[in-house]
């Protein structure tokens, strides 16, 4: 119990990670919170990489937790942008809404 | 021990109610603020397993850059937050089914696996000694040498992603008129001035 193994981190970063796949299918209609699902489910893999780095003595599992950091920052920057330019052109941003691909 | 328990139960206990509410608060703001504290937890569990580096990453990267940018963009969108509600009930039953699913699924490895005796010798980058190099040192040895490809691919990465938001979002609206310095080097004085010789004595 108040010896804190890599199980619980484990467990912590399986709840965070199951929010967010809940939290995709939950919020249909707004593409924002779907995007931050999607960074609570990076941030669980995340903490999963580097509770396995401290637990094998790997650093090489922290400099991967950096790579997902860039690719989630870039990831976000990008889906906000076409965010901001789908909701210039439909005036909405409800995932149903989304039909086409020209601009 | 009991003190970093404390800790681990604390920042994992508040980080999971910031996760339930960014995914059911009414209001768009309200979740880009708990996804900032579910950021901050999470960086108090990088630092209790020893690696402050991410966790000063995940606060500089995540909080500093990514939550700010949700920020401008739910404020800067004029969502209509009672038609953003709608539905909300009527996704709950599946996508509780699934989600119970895949929390059942990930327990069940979550208790069941096993290190392998020998994956010691499999370490792709053992970490030294705390006492020798801290954290942030090591990480800096390990990256800008062995990874330094995967390093400056990642900058590219990043080059990108600003790129093509810069590309995305840049309109050129019509009725505005701006300054373009480009079309003013180009003007040559014969295009905007017309001498006229205008003799003595007479009008144009």
């Amino acid at each position: 119990m108040f010896e804190i193994t890599l199980g619980h981190y484990l467990t912590v970063a399986a709840i965070l990670f199951t929010l967010g796949v809940f939290g995709i299918f939950l919020n249909r209609k707004n593409v924002i919170i779907i995007l931050m699902s999607i960074e609570l489910m990076l941030l669980a893999v995340n903490i999963n990489l580097v509770a396995f780095s401290a637990h094998l003595g790997d650093l090489a599992g922290q400099v991967f937790a950096m790579f997902v950091l860039t690719v989630a920052a870039a990831e976000s920057a990008i889906g906000l942008a076409i965010l901001v330019v789908y909701f210039r052109n439909r005036g909405s941003i409800a995932v149903e809404d989304i039909n086409r691909l020209r601009g | 021990m009991i003190l970093s328990a404390i800790a681990f139960y604390g920042f994992s206990s508040v980080a999971i109610a910031a996760g339930v509410m960014v995914i059911s608060a009414r209001n768009p703001v309200h979740s880009v603020l708990f996804l900032i504290l579910a950021f901050f937890n999470a960086a108090g569990l990088f630092i209790l397993m020893g690696a402050e580096f991410i966790a000063f990453i995940l606060v500089i990267v995540y909080v500093g850059a990514v939550a700010v940018l949700f920020m401008f963009v739910v404020m800067m969108l004029d969502i209509n937050l009672v038609e953003m509600r709608q539905g909300f009930l009527q996704y709950l039953p599946i996508g509780g089914l699934i989600g119970t699913v895949l929390l059942i699924e990930l327990i069940f490895v979550v208790t069941s696996w096993a290190v392998a005796p020998e994956s010691g010798g499999l370490l792709a980058a053992k970490a030294p000694a705390l006492a020798e190099v801290h954290n942030t040192e090591a990480l800096g040895r390990l990256l800008y040498t062995k990874y330094i490809y995967l390093f400056q691919g990642a900058g590219m990465i990043l080059l990108l992603a600003m790129v093509g938001a810069i590309v995305l979002t840049l309109r050129a609206r019509p009725g505005v008129r701006r300054q373009r310095i480009g079309d003013q080097v180009e003007l040559r004085r014969e295009d905007v001035i017309e001498v006229k010789n205008v003799p003595t004595g007479t009008g144009i």
